[in-house]
């Protein structure tokens, strides 16, 4: 993996287009959960999907997976038209925490990322062990790989879930919420871990969160995400008062504090009144 | 035989047809109980694979009445139990017990009149003990090409499912994300887990048809951690539990009350329970190993540094 070639192939590879989505919205059960989204992700870039809950990361993710059709726009992944099981893409999903019962090892999930839709018992090979091995030493796993995957931390669980999602050699790896359940220290290591994929690797790392500051270090980009309409870009192009304010619809204020950001309701703003200001708002976008 | 092999091994049986009957479908059932039950587990499943053996009496009691063997009731009433329970949402985590409960519901206020029938018309009550309760020995000869094949049915589908379910058993969003239809994946193994329950009641009878299914995965996934190992040894105890069981019973022909034997699924059910309290061991020495040596591992690094 460390070859010249290869980091000859990432460089190159670091313009390419892996993920863009176009216009997309999306209705449940009669409610408008994404409208009229539209952003970008090339390979190599780590990008933040930003929003509170219910603001509809998860929905946007489960777009971009094919388990959810949109109601309008277009998703494409590496060019295509994105399709149920597309290996491009390695998902590790929300609040994923095993029973400690599970009679599963680290290395076996990572073993199912490779051939876990295959029917049939998986026959050991050297290949398929070496493989696993090597996605286990990529996330610092070989530690724990021969423990029961629910006696782990959730750090630990967290880093075999990426090796799960990473053995497929996926183009863009999506990670919903991966810091909801850790501590400040196992966050951090994620996020590193996480941002030296996405530059060694040249994987477009797609990572959702309620809050940006743990992300603020790595992040080159960011999906800001309000009540279903989004704006993108650069965090500076992004985190600013007046285009936040735009997306609330109210005005809201972009402080920074000791290299931390918080949006604050703006000075005697009516706390109720983000709640029906979608109207002429629509697809709030920051084209570079 | 030798001599001292007699008191356990009581006279006549290795020769008796009921006996070898009784073995070769207690060689068989574990191992596909087994295989299903460690998915059972792993899936939280439980309740459903113990509502389907109760729900067997159903199947069991109505195919005394018209007059053809258990297993087809006890196969039929299981298929269609499993069938519904998958319409009401059984795959939703809070769908499962709602589901389980209304089709237990249903079936059993039927197995109460189809009990009470067969009582009435047959006029005997051992057909309901041995719905109930089952005993291995009253399982006809002719029967057993049908749980073999059975058998082989259930063994098939778990294996051609194995790595998709494996994967769905983990996470149903992680394998939607790879494209595994989890829901049928999910129909197709309760197809499994029904014709399992059905196979699990004749051997021990429909009440106790958990105990077969859920005690020997139980006891395994205490000291396994790779699900093909949880099987081996979930089959293992299985086998082993029932065929002792099959020999205590033979023997207790001739304890008080003299000429009558117990009930062979007693000392099947209890063997289980035996070997899960057992089972347990290894995990408690290992904790207070664990501990006891926490203590010491830094000395070799201590060591190193000077």
């Amino acid at each position: 993996m460390t070859g010249e070639g290869d980091r000859d192939r990432n460089r190159a590879a670091e313009r390419e287009e892996i993920l863009s989505v176009d216009g997309v919205s999306v209705s449940l059960s009669g409610r408008e959960v994404l409208r009229d989204v539209s952003f970008r992700i090339c390979a190599g870039e780590f990008t933040g999907l930003i929003g509170s809950n219910g603001a509809g990361k998860t929905t946007l993710f489960r777009v971009i997976l094919g388990l959810q059709a949109a109601s309008a726009g277009s998703v494409k992944v590496a060019g295509r038209a994105r399709s149920r099981r597309n290996p491009m893409i390695g998902y590790v999903p929300q609040k994923f925490l095993l029973d400690p019962d599970m009679p599963l090892r680290a290395r076996d999930l990572v073993g199912l990322g490779l051939d876990g839709h295959r029917f049939g018992i998986s026959r050991p090979s050297r290949a398929r062990r070496e493989l696993v091995d090597e996605m286990l030493a990529a996330v610092d796993a070989q530690a724990f790989a021969d423990a029961r995957i629910g006696t782990l931390s959730g750090g630990e669980q967290q880093r075999v879930l990426i090796a799960h999602a990473l053995i497929s050699r996926p183009r863009l790896l999506l990670l919903d919420e991966p810091l909801a359940n850790l501590d400040l220290p196992s966050g951090q290591e994620v996020v590193a871990l996480l941002a030296r994929i996405a530059a060694e690797q040249g994987i477009a790392v797609f990572i959702s969160a309620h809050e940006m500051n743990p992300l603020l270090p790595v992040m080159e980009r960011i999906v800001y995400l309000v009540g279903g309409r989004a704006a993108s870009g650069t965090t500076e192009q992004v985190v600013r008062t007046e285009v936040l304010s735009e997306l609330y619809g109210r005005e809201v204020e972009v402080l920074h504090i000791h290299g931390r950001v918080l949006v604050v309701a703006g000075p005697g703003d009516d706390p109720e009144a983000g709640h029906e200001q979608h109207g002429p708002l629509v697809g709030v976008q920051i084209v570079q | 035989m030798s001599h001292f092999l007699v008191p356990v091994f009581e006279t006549g049986f290795f020769t008796s047809a009921t006996v070898q009957t009784a073995v070769l479908v207690g060689a068989t059932v574990p191992l596909v109980a087994a295989a299903v039950g460690v998915f059972t587990v792993m899936r939280g499943q439980s309740f459903a694979g113990h509502a389907l053996g109760d729900i067997g009496t159903t199947g069991g009691s109505g195919a005394f009445l018209v007059g053809v063997g258990p297993l087809w009731g006890f196969v039929a009433i299981s298929i269609v139990a499993a069938a519904a329970m998958e319409m009401i949402g059984i795959q939703r985590p809070r769908g499962r017990d709602l589901a389980t409960g209304i089709v237990l519901g249903a079936a059993l206020g039927l197995a109460a009149l189809f009990l009470y029938l067969d009582a009435t018309y047959h006029n005997t009550t051992g057909a309901t003990v041995t719905i109930l309760f089952g005993s291995i020995f009253t399982i006809a000869g002719s029967t057993t090409p049908a749980i073999v094949l059975l058998s082989v049915m259930v063994v098939a589908i778990v294996a051609v499912l194995y790595r998709p379910l494996l994967l769905s058993s983990v996470s149903a969003e992680l394998a939607a994300a790879r494209g595994i239809p989890v829901r049928a994946v999910g129909a197709l193994y309760l197809l499994a887990l029904a014709i399992a329950v059905a196979l699990a009641a004749m051997t021990i009878g429909a009440i106790l048809s958990t105990a077969l299914l859920i005690g020997p995965a139980a006891a395994a996934l205490r000291f396994t951690r790779r699900p093909g190992t949880a099987m081996l040894a979930a089959g293992a105890i299985g086998v082993g539990a029932t065929w002792l069981g099959i020999v205590l019973a033979y023997d207790s022909y001739y304890w008080p009350p003299v000429g009558h034997g117990w009930p062979v699924s007693f000392f099947v059910v209890t063997i289980i329970l035996v070997l899960y309290l057992l089972a347990g061991l290894p995990q408690l020495w290992q904790a207070r190993t664990r501990s006891a040596s926490a203590g010491i591992t830094r000395e070799p690094v201590a060591a190193g540094d000077r």
